[in-house]
């Protein structure tokens, strides 16, 4: 099966090929949208065998690599046209591919009469070629082919309803986000070949090649600037401080692409980037702090955001925001592990939640179609007791909610316990941890109340609608429920292969299996931790680790109560609170005026550099040197042309008179 | 007594009027005309000093001259006639399509 890697790519893009060419002429919903699901399908047959067949194997024996050509060969510089399959990227297209199925099977139902039906199946394969090519590549630069491929998917999603400004605006925008971050990925990639090239002469891209002469790194110095250089580009991709900007706005896209790219799939390509990367960011302790202090503060921020905002949608964007903030605190405090553990369990009840309230807004949009209301389907304000009309949907979301909001038992609390754990014993922040562990476990107990609040908006409490629409809620059709059982089953099982070794001793010994599976990648940073920090092996009581996950637990039962508190048993509390504090009520609505802030210092004057560009440079001087050019010989030219008269007379006189003249400088002479 | 000084003399004052005909006439045709007498001065010169100079060159020439006026006639009233069938004129001064 390892032979065929290069099919898992490949029939997302035959999707898109088919899709795109010939899915306007085929017009049947039904085969646009099946073939769609089914290239997204075959791809995850071939990615489950490969799978297995690692599994099967002993764990040095489980990286693959496969070259199909050679892409690029100038001089020293090489780069192929490979695969490299390992734990860590047989895991990812495992996520992507099953994911993205469940995504496209919803999307036949969400995107159901849609005007461009066709086009948005052939995007949506698009973006899932371009992420297993991101994730499977081989090297840097055939990543970046597909970390560029997934943000212009990107995109063309947001901007999938491009007659809406809003819609096209928030597409420009992500782009030119990510573009910034690209920058810097580019940057980090040019100076890690040169550096290995010029002063080892190891003149590579390839992952596994750096990989193994890791070692001539130094510590410190250049490579921090490396690891910066990611992480500028894993910002601007994942959606973290100061480039998160982008993330709610790329809610204007249809729901399942919120789902799926801005929530499972491709926000978490930084995290996957910096895994990939981890030996290059253990050898720098400044840039692993950066990263965990980016990331904890990310998360923070964000959720405070989250608390404020009546958008069932923007809600969960930032949240998105706030748990990739978990996952760099996790990069940044090295437990590469936990991060990308708590990426694979927030892509199923991240995934889930939003196709949850993606089958709400659907089901608010008919109910107030049909009673010609003008409300807004995704504000929360307007929902409420939708429990009662959409069972299932209530019910995934309730658990995808727990999942998130870390109660034990649920995927989220092992993962994100772990982080917490782990950045509160890390090795190498030393005092800054107990802050770091701190603003993380503030930040989870907002998780656990912006989280409660929406479903208590949302599922609990009296509907706010009128009753002619509420008469018209119904359950979503099973093609959207489907989706959403198997994300909520994997939101509740999906945490238990990485049970902490704590609860699994206690249970007979049951082996941290997610651990033990990407070991192989982690272990030389593991091992390179050990020697260069003696202090390394602490040892902290169990029972510190015990207190820890009941703070944790503590923590997310208070942020559920208060949610309780003020949203369903004294629902006033909330408007005296906002009564008290209008201005932190404004600022935390206003997204703490980032957005303002940010047009402020960088969007007007780039646009007024543009302007002057523009109407100072290019009209002024390039135009006005062309059309100067012209206008020169134009005037020069209307005195010219007064000669040629058109006369054949003054023609014929000007030839006796030349003749004349000739003959008469002969004779005279 | 003709000598050939009075055959020059006659061939300058045809060319002459040659001329000055291209020169002031609007009519095309008359144009046309002028230079048929102008080409026809210069066999009348190129005649008389074939005879003066006892060289038989200069009347060769002169067949050549007429070979030319004529095939020159042929395509120039056929210019004439086209001209005449868009314009409904043979003015030189309508002549100004291609005029800035």
């Amino acid at each position: 099966m390892l032979e065929y890697v290069g099919l898992i790519p490949l029939f997302p893009f035959i999707g898109f090929v088919i899709n795109g060419l010939l899915g306007k002429k085929i017009k049947n919903e039904k085969v646009v949208g099946g073939l769609g699901a089914l290239m997204v399908f075959c791809s995850f047959l071939v990615s489950s065998g490969i799978l297995l067949q690692l599994i099967g194997r002993p764990a040095e024996e489980r990286i693959f690599e496969k070259v199909i050509f050679t892409w690029i060969q100038s001089g020293q510089f090489k780069a192929d046209a490979g695969f490299l399959v390992d734990p860590l990227s047989a895991l990812m297209i495992m996520v992507v591919t099953g994911v993205g199925f469940l995504i496209h099977v919803y999307s036949i139902g969400y995107m159901h009469g849609e005007e461009g039906f066709y086009r948005y199946f052939a995007y949506l394969n698009l973006f899932t070629c371009s992420m297993l090519l991101l994730v499977l590549g081989n090297n840097m630069l055939l990543m970046f082919v597909g970390w560029e491929g997934v943000g212009l998917c990107s995109y063309l999603l947001i901007g999938y309803y491009f007659h809406k400004k809003s819609a096209g605006d928030a597409g420009k925008k992500a782009f030119v986000m990510n573009r910034v971050g690209d920058f810097g990925f580019l940057l980090g990639i040019f100076t890690l070949f040169w550096y290995m090239g010029q002063t080892h002469n190891v003149w590579t891209v390839n992952f596994r090649e750096i990989a193994a002469n890791a070692h001539l790194l130094p510590v410190g110095g250049v490579v921090t600037l490396i690891a910066l250089f990611f992480f500028i580009g894993a910002t601007g991709k994942s959606a973290q401080i100061p480039l998160y900007t982008w993330l709610p706005d790329a809610m204007e896209g249809p729901t399942p692409v919120s789902a799926l790219i801005h929530a499972a799939t491709m926000v978490t390509a930084g995290v996957y980037m910096i895994g990939r990367l981890n030996f290059i960011y253990i050898r720098s302790h400044e840039a692993m702090l950066v990263v965990a202090i980016v990331g904890a503060a990310t998360a923070i921020f964000a959720a405070t955001i989250g608390t404020a905002q009546n958008d069932i949608k923007r809600v969960l964007a930032y949240s998105t925001v706030s748990q990739l903030g978990f996952m760099f605190l996790a990069m940044g405090v090295g437990a590469f592990t936990a991060g990308v553990f708590h990426l694979m369990t927030h892509a199923f009840f991240k995934a889930c939640l939003f196709l949850g309230s993606g089958s709400v807004i659907h089901s608010m949009h008919h109910a107030l179609h049909h009673a010609h209301s003008h409300d807004d389907p995704q504000d929360m304000r307007n929902m409420g007791g939708l429990r009662k009309a959409m069972p299932i949907t209530y019910l995934t979301f309730l658990v995808s909610t727990i999942a998130i909001a870390g109660i034990p038992g649920f995927s989220g609390f092992f993962s994100k316990d772990e982080i917490l754990w782990q950045a509160f014993s890390n090795p190498f922040h030393g005092g800054l941890n107990i802050i770091l562990w701190g603003t993380g476990a503030v930040a989870a107990c907002f998780t656990a109340f912006y989280m409660f609040r929406l479903v208590f908006m949302t599922f609990f409490g009296e509907c706010r609608i009128t009753a002619k629409a509420k008469d018209h809620l119904h359950e979503s059709p099973l093609v959207i429920t489907f989706p959403l059982m198997v994300l909520g089953l994997l939101a509740v099982v999906g945490g238990y292969i990485g049970l902490p070794k704590l609860i699994g001793d206690m249970f007979g010994g049951i082996p941290n299996y997610f651990e033990q599976w990407l070991e192989p990648i982690f272990a030389g940073s593991h091992e390179f931790t050990l020697q260069q920090l003696a202090h390394a092996e602490v040892h902290h009581s169990h029972a510190l680790e015990w207190g820890l996950m009941g703070a944790s637990v503590v923590i997310a039962i208070v942020g559920i109560s208060v949610a309780y508190t003020l949203y369903i048993a004294s629902p006033q509390i909330p408007k005296k609170f906002t009564d008290a504090f209008p201005a932190l009520h404004r600022a935390v609505y206003n997204k703490w005026y980032i957005d303002e802030i940010y047009d402020f210092l960088f969007v007007n004057p780039c646009k007024a550099l543009g302007n002057f560009c523009w109407k100072g440079f290019d009209v002024l001087v390039v135009d006005g040197a062309v059309n100067g050019v012209a206008s020169i010989v134009r005037g020069f030219s209307s005195v010219i042309k007064n000669l040629q008269t058109g006369y054949v007379h003054n023609y014929a006189l000007s030839i006796v008179l030349g003749v004349v003249t000739i003959i008469a400088v002969y004779v005279i002479r | 007594m003709l000598t050939h000084h009075s055959y020059l003399i006659l061939s300058a004052i045809l060319f002459s009027l040659g001329a000055l005909g291209v020169l002031i006439r609007r009519n095309a045709i008359i144009i046309f005309m002028c230079i048929e007498m102008m080409l026809n001065s210069v066999n009348l010169a190129f005649v008389s000093l074939s005879k003066y100079l006892g060289n038989i060159d200069g009347q060769i020439f002169v067949f050549f001259i007429m070979t030319v006026a004529a095939a020159e006639a042929a395509v120039g009233l056929a210019l004439m006639i086209a001209f005449y069938n868009n314009r409904e004129s043979v003015e030189v001064e309508d002549l100004n399509v291609m005029k800035w």
